[in-house]
């Protein structure tokens, strides 16, 4: 009997290591891998061009990472970068400056986070469809804005986007960081924050310890809009055009990728900045590593998702807390 | 202890033993059923009544002791195969499929097909005729959601009986049904019990007990505290078992720590909530509190007592009554206005409706003082670090530290942190719900002694809690509810448990009384 | 002092009240889910008698015929996601699993109609079955299990074209052509399988034990543990039952267009397939839903956005806008409804 506590102790205790630290692990150990099999893959470029890919991923699974923390999830991130992005493009074909013409493309993305966070907090539909609704149909109003045309936009800060570095390091990496940076902070020593895990954790129980519920909900959902508006201004920058077709397609599943594999539960509660940007960067360099190696995309799509289920499989809830 | 009946026991539990995370749910308690034979199991909340019935039927599984059917040792891995060997289960909660017919429920699980489609008519049929027979007039082929809650309590029993079961376990089967229906009930268990199936009867209604029940058996806080046939125990008797303590109990556990009533409290009520009123939940009920005053709220689970004070801290919507707090009326009926004006409330529910699992004890702790600890929308690291090391010195909670998950905690400290979380609210007024269920005897005595260290201070306590004891020693004031209604106040040395027990039995024989 | 202020007469009152209380309720649920499982059937009827009175070419018999073959491709995917909807969980594989059985009942076409048709439905039922096992069986969220399944099957899509460079092409006519190009009294046979599909959907979970048991648990898991129903092997058979439907859906495809594909066809069909269930009524909480419920959901989909580019002459993207604005507009509809009805608390 004392020998069967033991064992079940000790492997509950790897269990929840593993839980707090798998994606640390797996990023580690793709990276040493790559240094051993990978020829040149210490070499910047391949560093820099995984800087470049992975930032709107990072910082639209920012907000995903919130949302879900409070039990919700945010279907319409791809729509709202799309959305952000045809603001963008009508603006400065209008002839506003670009630092205001981006303004207002992130003020547009705030708008809609808004909206969900209305319908989310007194409506009170189920987190799900109320964005799923956004996402149809908020990609036909980025449409509707740019005329369902792609439109090039020649902006000489868009270069500046693209490739401009400080120390080396990507511009738009450095967002990614300040941003990732700034949400944690918002987690951890604020209020908000505060409130944010509590309403996650227990929804009954923080109306009881008389926090704003309602209010909270729609910051979230307002924090998710305005960073995929943020990521969608990066994504027009790169493609140098505003293509609402196309930009943040399936980028919903992407940033709930990210989330899930660095170990954000989804029911809420718990919310993991570090993990959301390991996940982010491990994905991409997951796929970057199979390419390199010669695998094509399609087998990185399937170890995707293998490594989707393992990230869930081990953050499962153990069976002896009822 | 004797028995009634002499035959061999379908069902017996012998020594059964249940912790749940280190905490005792049930302990070495044993009971036997007998064909045709009704077994009332009575207790208040925790007191094990539901983790005894969960073990027999396969929901959970015996730590130690064992369970026999027919004298074979049996240990069923879940509910299917506990109804497949003959014992059928309703629970409290109507659990049914609302959305389909009566039919389709009566029939669940072992539904007649022909050509693999189900036989509508014959189970429309056979469903209207078994409940027909039962007493229950209803439109087998209506969503089941759509009848009353009685009803609906109604269909679950027929189709647990239905199923030739041998034993039949019904857990307050008659908390949503109407007086007439309850007749119906009982009448229904007197058939199965003149077709030798053995009953377990839960239920807190004594007065269903004392019609129904050949055997009464009282849970207390996981142990068994007597089993005997009915006509040996007065209704006195068994309100006594369920609420108090008996002298063996007394003497090892010693005297409660609260402080005794003090008699003349001066000064102008600090809390004044008169003529509440919510339909069907709550009717005219009042309570005063004055500075340094403890009012106690004491009755039967379901009479309304954590009612009032949900009501009292704007969590339950009232259609009527007054609230003032130090003079001010409040209107707004939610609890951040209640916390706002310095009014805390302990919740009954600690797993749901107060901890937040995931958090650590610091969080938790400074959860609801947020607004006092933020400045700027910043949380000052520093401001919760003090609250929080004083409160955890203060009530001695036991952790690793204050950044051990607060799931990881005993009970005794959940509650701690849960009363830490109020008090650094500075709180005027403090309703606490059940603060000493479910903790161990040492965390108790020291939760009762802070409640009377805090009346002391000059806080207005409302103390709620199902131990008649705890009531009684820690009360200046009592207030008696039954069903949602007040039956009584006691002030001072008026208060003891025999006043409190005789206005609640009075009240129940009344009952009996007038639905003859 | 001491004033004992019995009423007994009152609690029995009380008492009585308590059950016409809970009958109120009852009906006033009842009601709720009479307009949200007919609701659906009442405004496609409305739409499209309004909409061929307003729009001539929308009534024209040419045109309906379309919508509705363009539908029911959709409408099988949503055949399925309804009885994993109603079970309580949701599909987000059904895009891939589609593109699936496109491809591979393409590729198979040159050993005969029957091996391409039986292929294509296994290997989208394994997929159904792989996800319904582990989210039984190690009880994972739906959500992300089928997530998982998105993207994984699309790469198993992408891998077995070529990286999506192969487009297999069916040479000559096979058999089971016909059952993407034939039509039976001028409509498309697509329909009418689409319309046996929701036929066989709509017995199996109205008159067969199975339904019964989908029902159960999708309306309270933990009850149906303690009824003693077969919760995880029901839990399975949803998942097998929307990977079949996906696939079969997959094999129209291609007996209509002959093949040819893109490994990317089928993208996003997860949305459009839950869109149309939750039009159609079906709580995505579980427990609730209907069969002529999805199927007049798809229905209004597709007649809205053909309303929209036949009559009012708007860019075909103006479709999503309205598509996801009525989505938007059903289920905050249904949540304020069933709040009325006193199934939620605050």
């Amino acid at each position: 009997m004392t020998t069967l506590t033991a064992t079940f102790k000790d492997r509950s205790a790897v269990a929840a290591w593993t839980r707090e630290h798998g994606v640390y692990i797996a990023l580690a150990l793709l990276i040493v891998y790559n240094a051993i099999a990978t020829p040149n893959f210490l070499k910047l470029d391949t560093v820099q061009l995984l800087f470049s890919q992975v930032p709107p991923v990072i910082i639209v699974a920012l907000g995903m990472a919130l949302v879900i923390g409070t039990g919700g999830v945010d279907l319409s991130v791809g729509s709202i970068m799309a959305i952000a992005s045809a603001v963008l493009a009508k603006f400065v074909v209008g002839g506003t400056p670009i630092g205001l013409a981006m303004l207002y493309a992130v003020i547009a993305g705030l708008l809609v986070g808004v909206f969900n966070g209305l319908v989310v907090a007194f409506a009170r539909v189920q987190p799900i469809v109320a964005t799923l609704g956004v996402l149809v149909a908020g990609r036909g109003i980025a449409l509707v804005i740019t005329g369902g045309a792609l439109v090039e936009l020649f902006v000489p800060i868009f270069k500046d986007i693209r490739l401009g570095k400080f120390l080396g390091v990507p511009y738009v990496m450095i967002v990614a960081a300040l941003l990732a940076a700034g949400v944690a902070f918002l987690v951890r020593r604020t209020a908000f924050g505060y409130r944010l895990l509590a309403i996650g954790g227990n929804r009954r129980a923080s109306v009881l310890a008389g926090l704003p519920v309602r209010r909270t909900l729609i910051f979230v959902y307002a924090i998710s809009g305005t960073l995929a508006a943020v990521a969608g201004v990066i994504a027009t920058a790169r493609l140098r055009a505003s293509d609402p077709s196309y930009i943040g397609l399936l980028m919903e599943l992407s940033a709930i990728t990210a989330v899930v594999v660095g170990g954000t539960p989804l029911n809420g509660g718990r919310v993991r900045i570090l993990g959301t940007v390991t996940g982010a960067i491990l994905l991409q360099l997951l796929e970057s590593t199979l390419v390199s190696h010669n695998a094509p995309d399609s087998v990185a799509r399937m170890v995707e998702a293998l490594i989707i289920i393992a990230a869930v499989y081990v953050q499962r809830p153990s069976r002896s807390s009822r | 202890m004797s028995t009634p009946v002499t035959s061999s026991p379908i069902l017996s539990v012998t020594s059964a033993s249940k912790r749940f995370a280190g905490v005792r749910a049930l302990e070495d308690v044993s009971i036997e059923l007998h064909a045709g034979s009704v077994h009332a199991l009575v207790g208040e909340n925790g007191a094990g009544k539901s983790t005894l019935i969960k073990l027999i039927t396969g929901v959970y599984q015996l730590d130690s002791g064992t369970v026999q059917l027919r004298g074979e040792n049996v240990a069923f891995d879940s509910p299917r195969s506990a109804q497949r060997a003959g014992i059928a289960t309703i629970y409290q909660e109507v659990h049914l499929a609302p959305q389909l017919s009566v039919a389709r429920n009566f029939f669940l699980g072992r539904e007649p097909t022909r050509l693999g489609s189900l036989d509508l008519k014959r189970m429309n049929r056979e469903a209207g005729d078994a409940l027909k027979r039962y007493g229950i007039a209803a439109d087998v082929k209506r969503p089941l959601g759509e009848l009353g809650l009685g009803i609906q309590q109604m269909v679950a029993i027929a189709r647990a009986v239905e199923t030739d079961a041998s034993v039949v376990i019904m857990d307050e089967p008659t908390s949503s049904l109407e007086p007439r229906e309850v007749d119906l009930l009982l009448e229904l268990v007197a058939q199965l019990k003149a077709k030798d199936v053995a009953i377990v009867y839960v239920s807190h209604k004594l007065d269903e007990v004392f019609r129904a029940c050949d055997t009464i058996t009282v849970l207390r806080d996981g142990k068994l505290v007597s089993t005997g046939p009915t006509s040996e125990l007065t209704r006195r008797q068994l309100i006594s078992r369920m609420l108090g303590r008996d002298a063996a109990e007394l003497e090892k556990d010693g005297r409660t720590k609260l402080a005794g009533h003090k008699t003349n409290i001066e000064g102008e009520p600090l809390l004044r909530a008169e003529h509440l009123n919510r339909r069907l939940i709550l009717e005219d009920v009042s309570v005063v509190v004055r500075p340094g005053e403890v009012v106690g709220l004491a009755g039967l689970l379901g009479s309304g007592r954590s009612e009032t004070a949900k009501a009292i801290f704007g969590a339950l919507p009232l259609d009527s009554g007054e609230i003032e707090v130090g003079g001010k009326a409040l209107t707004h009926q939610t609890p951040a206005s209640r916390i706002r004006e310095r009014v805390a409330m302990l919740p009954e529910d600690r797993k749901a409706e107060g901890i937040i699992p995931d958090m650590s004890i610091r969080d938790n702790i400074g959860l609801a003082a947020l607004p006092q600890l933020t400045k700027a929308g910043l949380v000052s690291r520093k401001k919760v670090d003090d609250i929080v090391k004083t409160f955890m010195d203060r009530l001695r909670i036991k952790a690793s530290g204050p950044n051990q998950k607060v799931s990881e905690l005993s009970g005794g400290n959940q509650q701690k942190v849960l009363l830490a979380r109020l008090l650094c609210l500075n709180p005027r007024v403090l309703l606490l719900d059940e603060p000493t269920r479910g903790i161990d005897v040492g965390a108790k005595a020291e939760v009762q002694a802070l409640v009377a260290e805090l009346a002391e201070k000059g806080m207005a306590v409302v103390l709620i809690s199902s131990e008649l004891e705890e009531v009684v020693e820690g009360s200046d004031t009592v207030v008696v509810l039954r069903d949602g209604a007040q039956l009584g106040r006691l002030v001072g040395d008026d208060i003891s448990e025999d006043k409190i027990m005789d206005l609640i039995a009075d009240a129940a024989s009344e009952r009996i009384e007038a639905a003859k | 002092m001491t004033a004992p202020t019995t009423k007994p007469q009152k609690t029995v009152a009380v008492a009585a009240d308590h059950g016409g209380r809970e009958a109120a309720r009852a009906r006033a649920r009842s009601l709720t889910s009479l307009i949200s499982r007919n609701g659906a059937v009442a405004v496609l009827i409305l739409v499209v008698v309004l909409g061929a009175l307003i729009v001539p070419s929308f009534g024209k018999p040419d045109n309906l015929r379309n919508v509705a073959l363009a539908a029911s491709f959709i409408g099988i995917i949503a055949a399925g996601m309804t009885f994993v909807i109603i079970c309580g969980g949701i599909d987000l594989s059904v895009g891939s699993t589609y593109a699936l059985a496109t491809i591979i009942s393409a590729m198979y076409a040159p050993r005969g109609s029957f091996i391409a048709v039986l292929y294509a439905l296994l290997a989208a039922g394994l997929v159904g079955l792989i996800q319904g096992l582990i989210i039984a069986r190690w009880r994972l969220p739906a959500f992300i299990v089928t997530l998982a399944g998105l993207t994984g099957v699309r790469g198993l899509v992408y891998f077995i074209t070529n990286e999506g460079n192969d487009h297999p092409k069916i040479d000559g006519r096979l058999a089971f052509e016909a059952l993407g190009t034939g039509s039976l009294a001028t409509i498309g046979t697509p329909v009418w399988i689409m319309l046996v599909v929701f036929g066989i959907g709509w017995w199996a979970l109205n008159r067969t034990p199975f339904g019964q048991s989908v029902q159960a648990v999708g309306g309270n898991q933990g009850a149906a543990e303690l009824m003693g129903l077969p919760v995880k092997r029901t839990q399975t058979i949803v998942y097998v039952v929307s990977g079949l439907c996906a696939g079969l859906s997959g094999v129209l495809t291609t007996a209509l267009s002959g093949g040819g594909q893109e490994a990317r066809i089928g993208d996003a069909y997860e949305l459009s397939a839950i869109a149309a269930v939750v039009i159609g009524g079906t709580l995505l909480s579980g427990g609730v839903g209907s069969m002529v419920g999805t199927l007049a959901g798809v229905l209004l989909l597709f007649v809205i956005q053909n309303l929209i580019v036949q009559g009012a002459n708007l860019n075909s993207y103006v479709q999503q806008v309205v598509s996801g604005g009525f989505l938007l507009v059903v289920v905050i509809l249904q949540a304020v409804l069933s709040r009325r009805a006193g199934t939620s608390e605050t």
